[in-house]
């Protein structure tokens, strides 16, 4: 393989986390909310609401159920409208996070769902507030699973990265394309694989880590 | 000393699917500021429901609960929430946060408060000194027992100074050594921080023990409410008297044969009440079961007899023991 190609795998992985980190890092900041949303206002729970719920619900379920790659394409003029461009690694960022925010707002919420309601029952007879109980009752128990949540989804997101490369994002998933299918170069194909699997799994073992470090059952 | 609590009325109906479930039906009580007050009945009666309308965790359908003459219903949600502040409770699964440490699981209604953190602190220590777990402020819930997890939440809801303890079948998933150690503790608490306690239980032991007053709970309804003591030694209500009396497991073995309990109380508990009925009137009868229990350092008891067949030999037997002042009630099977 020649330099030009290692550097420009060394450019792709780098790409790659870029676009991975900024998009799942954006992914929580609506996300999380949004899963907070979903958990508190379900029945029984502490903001219990149907019309907030269904409401958020079958935003998060249209947007989970449509293929990546379609709203990809979908998302191109909103792409262009928010970074004036449809084209490169930041642009890819915006589709990979309006993809990343149902999958983890839907994590979220089956995180919380976790925690014991009779901790949050003990929360309201201590005079806590919802929103204290949200802070510092509910997602501090829950994040040993959240941490175990957010590796999964940023590991989705690393694999949708890829995806972006078909209309012009940039990373691994870009090389791939142009070097391994469209010219045939195989050592290319599978050495983008190999490193899209690695990342993967790095990822996944410092969720796993973390968690376990956090648990303290 | 007042009243801290006086129900009135309290209806709590459950919808659910169209269906309609009468958890509570027209409970009226008082709890005393001070008291241990019990309230015991089978699982299912209603008596979870009762305690959570106690702090509002359960809102009530109709009738009142006053706490210092306050009507909780008509609370606001933030004054409800300063309210609560004063009204602890502990759990049967005790309800810790996991991934806290015991001193900061104590912490937290102090936090909850806006209290300072170096106060929190203070105060924490004081509550874990107090139930006797100081020096396992920086270990995790799940590294202790289940005696040691309900000790810490023993400190955590009197680290808010509450003036009620409610405790919703606290002791239940404990073992007799450990539930008798959590009752001591909740007496103590009760005796040298004059706090109210409520006792939710299922377990007649557990009334016997510390409770000053019982009330029984069946079927959503108040069946009886008063001293322990009286409610010992002569239960009214039929649901008082299962729970009181343990279930006869015999049948008269003759025909004409009858079966009575007599109940006797401490005052009486003494006296050879058997051997009386031989010496003053020559009539025998068979003992079936018989038992007697503590309450509050006075014995209390009960026998399960079998009288002869002789229907005038049965009069005079009962009228002896009535005129020795125990109470005497014919029994059946399984009663």
């Amino acid at each position: 393989m020649s330099d030009y190609i290692i550097g420009i795998i060394k450019t792709g992985v780098w790409e790659t986390l870029q676009m991975t980190f900024f998009s799942a890092l954006f992914a929580y900041l609506i996300g999380l909310p949004l899963g907070v949303i979903l958990y508190s206002t379900s029945k029984g729970r502490l903001l219990e609401n149907r019309i907030v719920n269904l409401i958020v619900g079958t935003i998060v379920n249209i947007l989970r159920s449509l293929p990546f790659l379609i709203l990809l394409v979908l998302l191109i003029p909103f792409t262009r409208f928010v970074v004036g461009t449809s084209i490169g690694t930041i642009a890819s960022i915006v589709p990979l996070t309006v993809g990343a925010i149902p999958i983890v707002a839907r994590m979220v919420e089956s995180s919380l769902n976790e925690v014991d309601p009779g901790i949050i029952e003990a929360a309201v007879s201590m005079g806590a507030s919802p929103l204290y109980i949200i802070l510092h009752f509910l997602i501090p128990e829950a994040v040993p699973s959240l941490l175990l949540g957010g590796a999964i989804n940023i590991a989705t997101v690393l694999g949708y990265s890829a995806m972006a490369g078909v209309i012009g994002g940039g990373g691994l998933g870009a090389i791939a394309l142009q070097y391994g299918y469209y010219r045939y170069q195989k050592n290319v194909l599978w050495l983008t694989v190999a490193l899209l699997v690695v990342m993967v799994m790095v990822i996944q073992e410092i969720g796993i880590l973390l968690s376990k470090k956090k648990r303290k059952v | 000393m007042g009243n801290i609590y006086e129900l009135q009325h309290v209806y709590k109906t459950y919808r659910n699917d169209g269906k309609e479930f009468t958890a509570l039906k027209d409970v009226s009580l008082s709890v005393e500021e001070g008291e241990i007050f019990g309230i015991i009945g089978m699982s299912g009666a209603g008596k979870s429901t009762l305690v959570r309308t106690l702090n509002r965790l359960e809102e009530v359908t109709d009738g009142k609960v006053l706490f210092y003459g306050k009507d909780l219903s008509e609370l606001r949600p933030r004054e409800l929430r300063n309210v609560r502040h004063s009204i602890s409770m502990i759990f049967q699964g005790f309800h810790l946060l996991s991934q806290r440490t015991v001193i900061e699981n104590v912490e937290q209604p102090l936090r909850i408060a806006g209290i300072s953190r170096k106060q929190r602190k203070e105060k924490a220590r004081e509550m874990l000194r107090i139930v006797g777990l100081e020096e396992k402020e920086n270990e995790y819930p799940s590294r202790l027992s289940g005696g040691q997890k309900q000790r810490v939440a023993i400190a955590r809801a009197l680290s808010s100074d509450p003036k009620v303890l409610l405790c919703d079948e606290a002791t239940s998933a404990l073992d007799p050594k450990i539930t008798g150690e959590i009752l001591e503790l909740l007496k103590r608490i009760n005796e040298e921080r004059r706090i109210t306690i409520i006792i939710i239980t299922h377990e007649m032991s557990v009334v016997e023990k510390i409770c000053d007053r019982v009330a029984i709970i069946d079927d959503g309804n108040l069946a009886e409410v008063g001293k322990v003591r009286e409610i010992f030694s002569s239960p009214k209500s039929d649901a008082a008297k299962k729970l009181v009396f343990p279930s006869n497991p015999f049948e008269s073995g003759t025909s004409g044969g009858k079966l009575i309990r007599i109940v006797f109380d401490g005052t009486r508990a003494s006296e050879p009440i058997i051997a009386n009925l031989v010496e003053k009137t020559g009539k025998k009868v068979s003992i079936l079961s018989a038992n007697t229990k503590s309450v509050g350092g006075i014995g209390y008891g009960q026998m399960v007899l079998e009288l002869p067949e002789n229907s005038g030999d049965q009069k005079i037997i009962r009228d002896f023991f009535e005129n020795s002042g125990l109470v005497v009630s014919e029994v059946t099977k399984y009663e």
